[in-house]
């Protein structure tokens, strides 16, 4: 135990002096939390929709009225008057509107003669996300628009009542078990096996070659060092990213002894699996060229950032052995779901498992010569 | 049985053979030289030895165990001081020599002493505490000398110790390593290009060139193991036909040997074979335009036995630089 011992104590000291480094390692995922927590959930505003009334009647003017009380409550859209349709296109097309809300001639007629009256909604689809936020606000906009009369008191419809157990989850929070496991995947992406490549680049490793060691206290040495570095990158994530995401309660001590129980196994699996991945590696540049493979393949099929259940077939295979996976639905319980250890006793054996099977794979790869 | 035995190792990478079929017995107390220029197998040797590299055949016994089935127990029992710098630049020498103090399981108590102990005999004791990376190529040298002899071994590997260094830091490395050997009763293994440093170090030399052992004694009959006491390299203004064989009639001459226009002359009695030349040039009306007499060195004794100078074989040998290969993967 001395040796590996030796090993951890030779890495955390060198780690100690490259504060820029263990800073850095923190600072990514965290600026990732806010930009992409921020980016994706917020309500879109102020769109710019064009009112091309060609019909002028009451029908056409309440319409209209609606869409001015939208734009000044709500404010998804402006609206903004067009008398000539044409005008109203090629504006759309030169990316000035986001969409173009027509109302035809005999719009009112059609209306008092219950005969199929129709609006045209003409949008920019180049957008997804617009185009569905305008077609929602419309059709929303439509249901009051179409009903006659007061409401009865019992309504004769099926109606759904929705019932949520949590509080809200804003996308920030969606986001933040995510962001705690690529701190740890970053963490993953300097220490451990990396720094032995480093060391094989700079000649260093023949100087550990002709001691004692064996190849397993060598690999255990470098996974342990690696695994407390990952360890306090998550930590920091865990405390920091709870206060920036504004989890409820986010100092919860139980809560947090059951996170660092879910980091120490996340950290475990991701440096022991990019050991194997190292293991037969010496050119230093190889780890820097495939983070970026490495982080798509294993991040985004997560969950994290998107629910898995959306992905094709072939993603979910990918999300099913992804460590990532495991330790983002244990993240998502305990932060979001504030569960016990009994809810992700599965993701734990899971990590846990993952690590053995890949510590003991990259103990057989290991080649103790140069 | 010496405390390292050698017997038939052969290293080969593909169809390159490193290191082939080389025999040599080391004894306790010796200071051993492996003399040869770069890509002539010494540092393939040595990782052989030191069990960084497996042979592909033949054997080697390292106090008393065997390099390829002994491993761990060849590890306890020597200390290597590699060619490239290992120690880490990053941390303290007194870091660097805990590290590896624990690294070979040295008790609490004996690792402090020991370090202070070596930091102080390779004269960095006041210089301990600072990083590594602020230290010239002499001084991490010293450090990486003092770090092998962390655990107290008994056999010590050091590859081309001096590569590198300038002349002052170089004699201070060979004063050191002297002064260590009698102190901690030491047997040395060391490759080198250095001539100088085998002739000042060694007990024995070992010439090694493309692999095989040209040559083993001790410096001394070495040199006198070759023709000639002294060697005249001499160049002259023209040198008409017959002329090699009237250098070779000259008395005292035992050999001419010519490269590049020079002539390599090795004679049992330098002065008296210059006058005599000076003469014959005089008679045959050749001008002598350069003219040196210097006793016998390793040098020539290397010349002898391979039919090329070091230095010439050093200046072409990374085609055949054994470090380069491994970093191509050319390994089996």
């Amino acid at each position: 135990m001395n040796r590996v011992w030796a090993v951890i104590e030779r890495d955390l000291r060198r780690f100690r002096r490259s504060p820029v480094l263990v800073v850095m390692s923190m600072v990514f995922p965290l600026v990732q939390l806010v930009v992409l927590g921020y980016a994706f959930g917020g309500k879109i505003k102020n769109l710019r929709v064009a009112v091309v009334d060609q019909d002028h009647g009451v029908p056409a003017v309440r319409l209209r009225e609606m869409f001015q009380a939208v734009a000044a409550n709500a404010r998804t859209f402006d609206t903004v008057s067009y008398s000539d349709s044409r005008e109203a296109l090629q504006d759309l097309r030169d990316g000035k509107l986001n969409g173009v809300l027509n109302i035809p001639p005999e719009f009112s007629r059609r209306v008092f003669a219950q005969a199929r009256p129709q609006l045209a909604l003409i949008e920019d689809n180049t957008d997804n996300f617009v185009a569905s936020t305008l077609e929602a606000t419309v059709e929303g906009m439509l249901a009051p628009y179409n009903q006659k009369g007061p409401q009865p008191r019992l309504p004769p419809e099926a109606t759904l009542s929705v019932v949520e157990i949590y509080p809200y989850v804003p996308y920030i929070q969606y986001l933040l078990p995510g962001t705690i496991v690529l701190s740890v995947f970053m963490a993953a992406m300097i220490g451990g096996g990396i720094v032995f490549i480093d060391d094989k680049a700079r000649g260093l490793h023949e100087g550990y070659l002709v001691t004692p060691i064996q190849k397993h206290e060598l690999i255990l040495g470098f996974t342990l060092a690696g695994t407390i570095r990952a360890i306090l990158s998550g930590l920091v994530l865990v405390t920091l990213g709870s206060l920036i995401a504004a989890i409820p309660d986010p100092l919860n001590l139980a809560r947090l002894v059951r996170l660092t129980i879910l980091v120490v196994a996340t950290a475990l699996a991701l440096i022991s699996m990019m050991f194997l991945l190292m293991v037969r590696v010496s050119d230093p540049l190889v780890p820097r060229a495939i983070f970026g493979l490495l982080n798509t393949v294993l991040f985004f099929p997560s969950g994290a950032v998107y629910p898995v259940n959306g992905f094709p077939s072939w993603m979910k295979a990918i999300a099913v052995v992804d460590p990532f996976t495991y330790a983002v639905h244990g993240f998502k319980e305990l932060i979001l779901k504030n569960t016990g250890l009994t809810a992700i006793a599965g993701d734990l054996t899971y990590l846990l498992v993952f690590a053995a099977v890949m510590m003991g794979s990259a103990t057989l790869l290991f080649r103790r010569t140069l | 049985m010496g405390d390292i035995e050698v017997e038939q190792i052969t290293k080969c990478f593909g169809s390159f053979c490193a290191v082939s079929e080389l025999s040599f017995s080391v004894g306790h107390g010796e200071v051993f030289g492996l003399l040869g220029p770069n890509g002539a197998g010494k540092s393939t040797l040595i990782r052989m030895l030191t069990t960084l590299v497996p042979p592909t055949s033949g054997s080697a016994r390292v106090n008393g165990f065997d390099v390829a089935n002994q491993a761990y127990q060849v590890r306890q029992s020597i200390g290597v001081i590699p060619q490239a710098m290992t120690s880490d630049p990053d941390l303290s020498a007194d870091e660097n020599m805990t590290i590896f103090a624990k690294l070979y399981s040295v008790p609490r108590d004996r690792r402090k002493r020991v370090t202070r102990e070596l930091l102080e005999a390779v004269d960095l004791g006041q210089w301990m505490d600072k990083p590594v990376k602020q230290f010239s190529g002499g001084m991490r040298r010293r450090l990486e000398i003092a770090r092998g002899l962390v655990h107290e071994p008994k056999i010590f590997f050091l590859d081309e110790p001096t590569t590198g260094l300038d002349p002052a830091s170089r004699v201070a490395v060979w004063e050191m390593l002297s002064r260590l050997k009698k102190e901690h009763d030491l047997t040395i293994l060391l490759t080198t290009h250095y001539m100088d440093e085998a002739d000042k170090l060694c007990d024995r030399i070992a010439i090694v060139d493309h692999g095989k052992l040209v040559a083993l004694d001790s410096p001394l009959k070495l040199k006198a193991s070759i023709p000639g006491t002294n060697i005249l390299e001499v160049s002259f203004s023209r040198t008409p036909e017959g002329w090699p064989e009237t250098l070779e009639n000259l008395p005292e001459v035992a050999s001419v040997k010519t490269q590049d226009h020079v002539f390599r002359i090795s004679s049992h009695n330098g002065p008296r074979t210059v006058v005599e030349l000076v003469e014959a040039a005089r008679r045959a009306q050749i001008e002598v335009t350069s003219l040196s007499v210097q006793s016998t060195t390793l040098d020539d004794v290397f010349m002898h036995y391979t039919g090329h100078q070091l230095r010439d074989s050093l200046q072409s040998a990374l085609a055949y630089d054994s470090s380069f290969m491994y970093q191509r993967g050319q390994r089996p």
